[in-house]
């Protein structure tokens, strides 16, 4: 079954530019559409077969890829913002749909990658090719912004590269090898007694992680290249892009490679609480709307980064459930986002007002995907940050307390964006504001439902977890 | 191998890749960094990884450069009167460079000496029955499936980006 | 700690240092892709160091090639990024960038 995960987009590339050019653009939107949908589809299975085997599923002809449970869910994630993402261009920017389909399927390889590789070389391949598929399309109007916020990405993931890369050949150099096992298994034989080369590794693994994934020392690239780029492509960068090159990397390499010691719980439960303070508090200053939304971007990538620091399987179940689910909402902010700028060409909070009664669906949503982001029950972001801070509070009271009182914060920047944008008066120039296009307001319904519904059936979920003993 | 060589050769990189940080002509910063690589292909050599040596010459030394070199040629290079007046700028940023060079190597030396024993950890020798070709066919076709992908990326890349300059 | 391992650390952080500095100083986007480039050298250096090492020659030679590739292909993506941005701007100042803030 890993297989397939490469081997289908791969194919979808070859026949888009292998078909008449004419022929290539009209397919175009529809192949990608069909791989993402059986990317979603091929996952539901994975997550079920690896849940209840608990065992990985091997690959046929690549023998080192392998998908457990942790990647299937981070797959099912890729499958449905890459829709998402498609199904934007095709509404927003037809002129382009053929080279955005063509780098969102390489995109997608490059993830489906990293999510898939046992080999800490090989995860930084892939990572340099999806790197390397978002440079491009965050610059694919070659606007003079989109170019500037796709150089800002270009030279800090360099920088993050050329830290994980040090800290690889180190690995390397003493392990004799980079596969996560043989990795793992030496790790395990020190017993403790790390050498300088392990610890100086440790550190610029982490580091070159907190670029990719824009914790709070290193997220100056992030506000950037997502304002800066056009909608489809930062529903795709703050949805999935940076989750998956960042924060699936960190949960699968301290699970899975270096272990959880306490110490390096302590680096990233602080990363991750200044993360959540620092993102949820310059949120409430700005007046772009995707400006705001990259900043609680960063705040809300806190959250999955306590929940890994706590280094329990609750912990880390919550984290990922919180990947998966804020993945699903941001999206959806960011969807809205588009759809405002799209009908009323605007971005600065301060000039809008009363769009709730223009445009409902996009109001409707954003309610609830606002509501989820700051953890109200019943909806999903609520079950997974409670998780977290569940698994938190054993380890630290005091952490626990602070980003409980981070919610609030999110609560609040997140009701002052609600009466700026959808309630109060009616802005000026804005009497005569439509609904978004059908499109976006079916991918906005498709969104909300999946926060609804996953969190109404929540109790579910975790029962069956239990069951299964993930829990 | 003997290890003067090896000294040598690395200090001679260390002085060419400072030798481009500090050129003031973008040109020639270019070709020291081209100079860089070809030291490191013959470290390469050296260190009994002709494969990899021959990869860094053509494709570092070689593809880099131009790379660089016709990027330069379609920017603007400046007039002989703003270069002058640039040149004094730089010349104040960059001239901390050998000294803070000096310094972390001095710092580096403290550090490690008294832990330094003087075993060489003969090796070098590769391993029986385990060559290049051997590994990259048969262990990591997983990285030669993502060289594959990131080339297209970048054929994408270069035909988005440049398609513009040929319009104008 | 081997007299080996020793060079081959203080070679590369000598690299990462030169590319770093000048990573702060330089206001040039060629320059700063140049820098980017010198760290990557550091890398491939430090590599093939630790198969040096280790023994493992052929495991480092097949990580060496691909660290090559990658670089060639990122740096071309790189490139055509600045000439986009020189065009836009007519300049390569990177202090020009100020529409966007951190």
């Amino acid at each position: 079954m890993p297989l397939y995960y490469l081997a289908i987009p791969l194919i979808a590339v070859i026949a888009l530019n292998l078909a008449f050019k004419e022929m290539g653009k009209k397919i175009s939107f529809w192949v990608t559409a069909a791989v993402a949908l059986l990317q979603m589809g091929l996952s539901v299975a994975a997550v079920i077969l690896c849940a209840q085997t608990g065992s990985a599923l091997k690959g046929q002809f690549f023998t080192s890829i392998s998908i457990d449970f942790l990647s299937a869910v981070v797959l099912l994630t890729i499958g449905l913002i890459a829709f998402v993402s498609i199904v934007m261009a095709r509404v927003m920017d037809r002129e382009n749909i053929f080279n955005f389909a063509n780098l969102l399927l390489l995109c997608m390889l490059g993830m489906n990658g990293i999510t898939m590789v046992t080999d800490l070389f090989s995860l930084y391949v892939f990572i340099e090719v999806t790197s390397a598929a978002s440079f491009i399309l965050i610059a694919i109007h070659r606007d003079k912004a989109e170019l500037e916020g796709s150089f800002k990405y270009y030279m800090l993931s360099a920088i993050a590269t050329v830290l994980m890369l040090t800290a690889i050949a180190f690995i390397f150099m003493l392990a004799g090898d980079t596969g996560f096992g043989a990795v793992r298994k030496y790790i395990d034989g020190l017993g403790g007694a790390f050498p300088f080369q392990i610890v100086i590794a440790f550190m610029l693994f982490t580091a070159g992680l907190s670029i990719k994934a824009g914790l709070v020392p290193f997220h100056g690239w992030v506000p950037d290249a997502y304002s800066a780029s056009s909608s489809p492509v930062s529903v795709l960068l703050a949805g999935i892009v940076t989750k998956v090159s960042g924060v699936y990397t960190l949960m699968r390499v301290y699970r899975d490679v270096f272990g959880s010691s306490p110490a390096v719980g302590h680096v990233l439960m602080i990363l991750g609480l200044l993360s959540i303070f620092i993102g949820a508090l310059a949120a409430i200053g700005q007046k772009d709307f995707k400006r705001m939304l990259a900043y609680s971007s960063i705040s809300q990538i806190g959250y999955i980064i306590i929940g890994i620091a706590t280094g329990s399987p609750l912990g880390f179940i919550g984290a990922l459930l919180h990947f998966f689910n804020h993945a699903d909402f941001k999206s959806l902010l960011f969807v809205d986002s588009a759809a405002i700028e799209m009908q009323t060409g605007k971005r600065d909070m301060n000039e809008m007002g009363g769009l709730a009664s223009k445009m409902p669906s996009t109001g409707a949503s954003s309610i609830l995907a606002f509501l989820s982001t700051a953890g109200i029950p019943p909806l999903s972001g609520f079950w997974s940050k409670f998780m977290i801070i569940l698994a938190v509070w054993a380890v630290s009271k005091a952490a626990a307390s602070l980003a409980l009182l981070a919610s609030l914060i999110t609560l609040a920047y997140f009701l002052v964006m609600q009466r700026k944008v959808f309630f109060g008066k009616t802005a000026e120039g804005m009497q005569d504001v439509k609904e978004a296009p059908r499109g976006i307001v079916a991918v906005e319904w498709l969104l909300s439902a999946i926060t609804v519904i996953l969190g109404v059936l929540f109790p579910l979920v975790l029962i069956y977890l239990k069951g299964i003993g993930l829990i | 191998m003997n290890i003067t060589i090896l000294i040598i050769l690395l200090a001679g990189m260390v002085v060419s890749a400072a030798a481009c940080v500090m050129m003031r002509n973008l040109l020639h910063a270019a070709i020291m960094l081209a100079i860089t690589s070809a030291i490191l292909a013959v470290a390469m050599f050296v260190l009994n990884a002709p494969l990899a040596g021959v990869f860094e010459l053509s494709v570092c030394a070689g593809l880099i450069t131009v790379i660089f070199v016709s990027a330069i040629s379609m920017t603007k290079t400046y007039t002989k009167e703003e270069l002058k007046i640039k040149s004094r700028v730089r010349l104040k940023r960059f001239a901390f460079l050998p000294v803070v060079l000096i310094v972390v190597f001095v710092v580096l030396c403290a550090f490690i000496w008294p832990h330094l024993d003087a075993s060489l950890q003969a090796a070098g020798i590769a391993q029986a029955g385990s060559n290049v070709q051997d590994t990259i066919w048969n262990k990591r076709q997983i990285d030669l499936l993502g060289q594959i992908i990131i080339i297209l990326a970048g054929v994408f890349g270069v035909v988005i980006f440049f398609k513009e300059s040929e319009k104008k | 700690m081997s007299l080996l391992l020793a060079i081959f650390i203080i070679a590369t952080a000598l690299l990462f240092v030169t590319g770093l500095y000048s990573l702060l100083v330089t206001r040039n986007l060629i320059r700063i892709v140049m820098s980017l480039e010198i760290l990557t050298k550091g890398v491939t250096l430090i590599m093939l160091g630790a198969g040096y090492i280790n023994g493992n020659m052929a495991a480092a030679q097949a990580y060496v090639i691909t660290i090559i590739i990658l670089e060639v292909v990122l740096l071309a993506v790189a490139t055509g990024i600045v000439l986009g941005v020189y065009r836009r701007n007519g300049s390569l100042n990177a202090r020009k960038l100020n529409n966007l803030k951190g």
